[in-house]
């Protein structure tokens, strides 16, 4: 894949050749035919594709949640083929961040434990201004000592990206972050996520397919059939739409019976 | 519906099979109980029929002859001679009699000169005759070797020879009651009783000359006398002609007569294990009800979306209802036939468990009856039905419009009206437990019931409604302890443990229902631990108080022994004094002839001058120093009979003999002696045979107690008959009894346990299941596997010392109320601290071990695909 920008940046994660296949013969599905991939840290990626075109089993791959079929993945500098479990635990807690599309939290604990439950799994104290700046920048103080269930969809998704930052991963991983959120909790939100990088200086992938949440990225990558099709710099939403529509099309005209999503 | 039942049931196999285990376990101890009391009244009914003859000769105003010959200090003196058993032979409606030798006091010892315990139930040693039982079948079967010829052979039941290790043609050594008391036989052969068995009686068969010179001093005399009918007469005819040549003194009974008095002396030994069993098979039984009640209520709770579906696609609440009852009912006729198979299989693990205690039950007669399979079936599906009745109603009220919601929790039901009415029955179950303290009313209720006023009912009525009405509403009152454990495990264990006691309150009333289960168990453990640790508190103070004597000599079973061994001992040096004592029968007040039932003798104590010299009896009234023609009584007995200091009462031995001691002194209950007390001359006057119960030993001045123990203690080394004892080993004999019982219980209340264990592992792995996502989410977010298993263990761990906590404290409330109801046999109050600790631990293995399964399923489970389930 061609580097959209030309200064050289420092890798945050990166696919070499990754493939992922379930099932056999037959019945055999390639969800990952031959990925390969280089993300930057400090920037905002996402990942955008249609249904079925494997944008959610790279992004587990890449997160340490599923091992490919064949390929390596690379987080921080180490590569995860051959980490066993607890060293995959170790590194999901210390160097990754997840943010998911619903059921973020524990409902037992508070916000602010939730906040800090990876560091407490680790049994380690929070950084005290990295906790404040993020808590302020996700704008709860007021709502700590809430439980999940009292908090409204978009705080919780973004108490869930406050406990991703918590613990200053390598890279944050958010999986349709917004897509259970009505647009003014989804702005909210993707405004927390930009300002995380742009003045936490933090590396976010988002895997999405709506476009309004593609567009607050650095980088959109596009994904279809399990190969990486296209990518665009700093996109509008306009040419994100275009794009999506250009993909769906030749989607169309490849599978005349076609793919509704 | 019914398909969709069917359908559910066969999707959820494992889960199917744990929510069954308990009703398994409850229906299979169940059956398993009452198979094996049924083998056990067959055993005794087999062997008491085929060992009664057409009619028998006895001693008049007795009951059955064998059991009166093993009762210490019953033997009779009446004795029949040959002439009398020729003229019965002669009788034309008589076509065999055959004179019975029988006795007491006659041991064996294995091939390492101990003595072969018989473990309670009697040794019966009698002689051989050939005399047919009432059925025409031999009474006892020869299963090796020969009957025995001569005066120095013997035959052995199978068990009691292999016990002591001896093989026919070994020479057996026996303890004898008289004559020689240390002598050999030959075993010539090995029997059982007609139909195998001896159901833990040990058989010692001799020649008749064998026996007499065992048991009458040589003399060609007999006890009893076996007759057999002739052809065509009934047992009336035979015994009407017999009871014409019978001599003064004797009687002939029919063989019917025999069997029913036998089978009613046994019948109550019977009812009390069958009893004592079926009490703990129910404990059982409810503790699996509260196990269905919560696995039902979660499987319906994770099922309410599918439940709401049903509902908008129109089924009726009803339809649900009745859907949900078939699902149980489908279970419990699973349940109910695991376990009736497996009562089967424990019924035989139970005989050998009685095997090993000395009481042989054949193990054909163990079979499944009908009786047992309808009890057990019922019982099964009754249980599982009621227990899912609930649940099945709770499903029934899921709205349809729940299909449609994103959260399929059901909202919080309000508890403040199951708590009320839980709160109001708990402080009726502790009123009426407490009334024995409060004082218990008496009142007359109508219709001529009376108010029990046995504090002990009281006080168990009571412990009963408290400990359900906590089971309950355990989780309200469980609130305040699994906060205090969540905050601990929380400092221990950090994150983990602060999740683990986040998870156990998340629904407490299901925490507290799994939790109750345990808690049943472990109430009646510590409450029992409670009683048996007062008990032996109260013993070793009676011991401390009433022990005077330096040493007390007597059998380890409570036989009598030739005075031949206090003799001896009276000349070993540093013994000052040998208190003797022995223990007789006789009936209490003028004799009634016409109703011979009425007759129950007593039992007495004979005692020596020395005896009121050694103890510090408390006498209430005259003197305790009884001489040879007075009585000495407690309160109790002067209660009973009304009688006054000074009065003379009638006693009537076996013999005929009759004695009119005078009452010289009444002393308050003791653990010394009896209600009534005589001299040894007076026994020795009435004709009873002299034997020792006891001897109480003063040593000499200055003697050093060790050195004579030892050289009694060589004294009576080759006769085991006897032990010789101190203080401290006195009590510990007595306590070792107590103990023994109160390890049964605990076996039998470990099915409780492991019944309450089995809950756990149930909500458990539901609630794992349940929480998939989480666990998921948790795992994504850098939860370790064995964080997460330690996570699932301290949950495990928190339900289990919830009960243990519930369980311990109603057990020690109601061991000491129940003690305190007890207080006259049980006077001092003990609570075995170390016992409880222990039972808290075990809580906390319990837990451990319940969350084995679950925890390593969890930690199993894929990580993406908890995340995206659903």
């Amino acid at each position: 894949m061609s580097l959209t920008d030309p200064a050289p940046r420092e890798i945050a994660a990166q696919a070499i050749d990754l493939h992922k296949t379930y099932g056999k013969g037959a019945a055999e599905v390639r969800a990952l035919d031959g990925v390969s991939l280089d993300l930057y840290a400090g920037q905002f990626t996402a990942i955008m594709g249609p249904s079925g075109s494997g944008k959610s089993t790279l992004m587990h791959c890449l997160a340490a949640l599923d091992k490919p079929t064949s390929g390596e993945v690379v987080v921080g500098g180490r590569k995860l083929g051959r980490l066993r479990d607890r060293r995959l635990t170790a590194l999901r807690r210390d160097k990754i961040g997840f943010v998911f599309q619903a059921f973020n939290l524990v409902p037992t604990l508070t916000a602010q434990e939730n906040i800090l439950l990876p560091l407490s799994l680790a049994r380690r104290k929070p950084e005290k201004g990295w906790f404040d700046q993020v808590i302020d920048t996700v704008g709860l103080r007021p709502r700590l000592d809430h439980k999940p269930s009292e908090l409204s969809g978009g705080q919780q998704q973004r108490v869930a990206c406050a406990r991703a930052l918590v613990s200053r991963p390598d890279i944050v991983f958010a999986d349709e972050p917004t897509g259970n959120l009505d647009s003014t909790s989804a702005a909210q939100v993707l405004d927390f996520l930009r300002h995380s990088v742009d003045d936490l200086g933090q590396t976010i992938v988002m895997v999405s397919h709506d476009p309004v949440a593609a567009s607050y990225c650095d980088r959109v990558i596009f994904l279809a059939d399990g190969r990486i099709v296209d990518e665009l710099a700093k996109p509008s939403r306009e040419q994100i739409l275009a794009h999506m529509a250009d993909l769906q099309s030749r989607a169309m005209g490849l599978a005349p019976i076609g793919e509704d999503a | 519906m019914l398909r969709l039942t069917l359908r559910n049931l066969a999707a959820h196999k494992v889960r199917l099979l744990m929510s069954t285990l308990a009703i398994v376990l409850g229906v299979a101890f169940l059956a398993g109980v009452l198979t094996f009391s049924h083998g056990l009244d067959r055993t005794f009914s087999g062997i008491i029929n085929g060992s009664t003859p057409d009619a028998q000769v006895r001693p008049a105003n007795s009951t059955t002859a064998t059991e009166d010959a093993a009762r210490p200090g019953g033997g009779s003196e009446a004795m029949l001679r040959p002439e009398a058993i020729e003229r019965l032979r002669t009788l034309p409606e008589v076509a065999r009699a055959d004179g019975v030798v029988q006795g007491a006091g006659l041991y064996v010892l294995d091939t390492e000169d101990k003595l072969v315990s018989s473990s309670g139930a009697p040794t019966l040693a009698f002689n051989h005759t050939g005399s047919p039982n009432l059925l025409g079948e031999p009474m006892l079967e020869l299963d090796l070797g020969s009957w025995p010829k001569t005066e120095k052979e013997l035959v052995l039941d199978g068990a009691t020879a292999e016990k002591a290790g001896y093989e026919v043609g070994d020479a057996v050594t026996l303890i004898a009651p008289q004559g020689e008391t240390r002598r050999k036989a030959t075993l010539t052969g090995i029997a059982a009783f007609n139909g195998g068995g001896t159901a833990g009686a040990q058989l010692l068969v001799f020649s008749t000359a064998g026996a007499q010179e065992l048991f009458t001093e040589g003399k060609d005399v007999y006890a009893a006398v076996s007759l057999t009918a002739a052809p065509g007469v009934s047992q009336k005819e035979l015994v009407e002609a017999a009871n014409t040549v019978v001599p003064d003194g004797f009687e002939a009974v029919t063989g019917d007569k025999v069997v029913a008095e036998s089978e009613d002396a046994i019948g109550d030994f019977l009812d009390v294990i069958s009893v004592f069993l079926i009490v703990f098979a129910v404990i059982a039984v409810i503790v699996g009800a509260f196990i269905i009640v919560n696995t039902f209520s979660i499987l319906i709770a994770q099922r309410s979306r599918q439940l709401a579906l049903l509902r908008a696609l129109g089924a009726s609440r009803r339809q649900v209802t009745v859907s949900v009852l078939f699902e149980a009912l489908v279970m419990a006729l699973i349940a109910a036939t695991i376990g009736v198979l497996a009562g089967w299989g424990l019924a035989h693990g139970l005989a050998a468990v009685f095997r090993q205690a000395g009481l042989e039950i054949a193990s054909d007669v163990l079979d499944l009856t009908p009786r047992t399979i309808g009890i057990s079936y019922a019982v099964g599906v009754f249980v599982t039905l009621a227990a899912a009745l609930l649940p099945s109603r709770r499903a029934a009220k899921v709205p349809p419009v729940a299909a449609m919601r994103e959260d399929t929790q059901p909202p919080a039901r309000s508890t403040v009206l199951r708590t009320s009415v839980g709160l109001v029955l708990l402080a009726v179950g502790l009123v009426l437990a407490a009334m024995p303290r409060i004082g218990i009313p008496e009142i007359s209720l109508p219709g001529g019931f009376e108010v029990p006023t046995s504090p002990a009912l009281w006080v168990g009525v009571g412990a009963g409604v408290s400990i359900l009405s906590v089971a309950w509403i355990s989780a309200f009152l469980g609130r305040p302890v699994l906060a205090a454990l969540r905050t601990v495990s929380g400092l221990v264990f950090g994150m983990t443990g602060k999740l683990a006691g986040q998870n156990a309150m998340r629904d407490p009333r299901r925490t507290g229902a799994t939790a109750s289960a345990l808690m049943i168990g472990l109430a009646l453990v510590s409450l029992i631990g409670v009683l048996a640790a007062s008990m032996n508190a109260s013993i070793s103070d009676v011991v401390e108080e009433e022990f005077k004597p330096d040493l007390i000599v007597q059998s380890p079973t409570f036989t009598p022994f030739p005075t031949s061994i206090g003799d001896e001992m009276e000349k070993v040096e540093g013994v000052a004094t040998v208190s003797r004592s022995q223990v007789a029968q006789a009936v209490i007040g003028k004799v009634d002839l016409q109703n011979p039932k009425k007759n129950e003798p007593a039992f007495l104590f004979g005692v020596d001058e020395d005896m009121p010299r050694i103890y510090d009896l408390d006498v209430l009234e005259g003197s305790d120093d009884v001489k040879p023609g007075q009585v000495l009584i407690t309160e109790e007995a002067a209660k009973e009979h009304k009688w006054q200091l000074g009065e003379r009462i009638d006693l009537t031995f076996r013999s005929g003999r009759q004695l009119h001691p005078q009452i010289s002194g009444i002393i308050a209950k003791t653990q010394v002696t009896g209600d009534i007390t005589v001299r040894i001359e007076d026994l020795v006057e009435a004709k009873v045979p002299r034997e020792d119960a006891s001897l109480s030993i003063l040593l000499t001045p200055g003697a050093d107690p060790a050195v004579v123990h030892e050289r009694l203690d060589k004294l009576v080394a080759d006769r085991p008959v006897v032990a010789v004892q101190d203080k401290d080993e006195f009590a510990e004999s007595i306590k070792g009894q107590v103990n023994q019982l109160l390890y049964m219980i605990y076996g039998l209340l470990a099915l409780a346990i492991v019944i309450a264990v089995i809950g756990i592992v149930n909500t458990l792995g539901l609630s794992v299941i349940e929480r998939t996502r989480e666990i998921g989410l948790l795992r994504a977010i850098g939860l370790s596997r064995g964080q997460l298993r330690r996570m699932i263990t301290l949950e495990s761990v928190t339900i289990a010392v919830l009960g243990a906590v519930l369980g311990l404290a109603l057990g020690v409330l109601f061991g000491v109320l129940l003690r305190d109801a007890l207080r006259e046999d049980l006077t001092s109050l003990r609570v075995p601290l170390d016992q409880l600790a222990v039972f808290m631990a075990i809580a906390v293995v319990v837990g451990v071990l319940a969350a084995l399964l679950p925890a390593i399923r969890a930690g199993r489970e894929d990580v993406l695909k908890a995340i995206a389930s659903e």
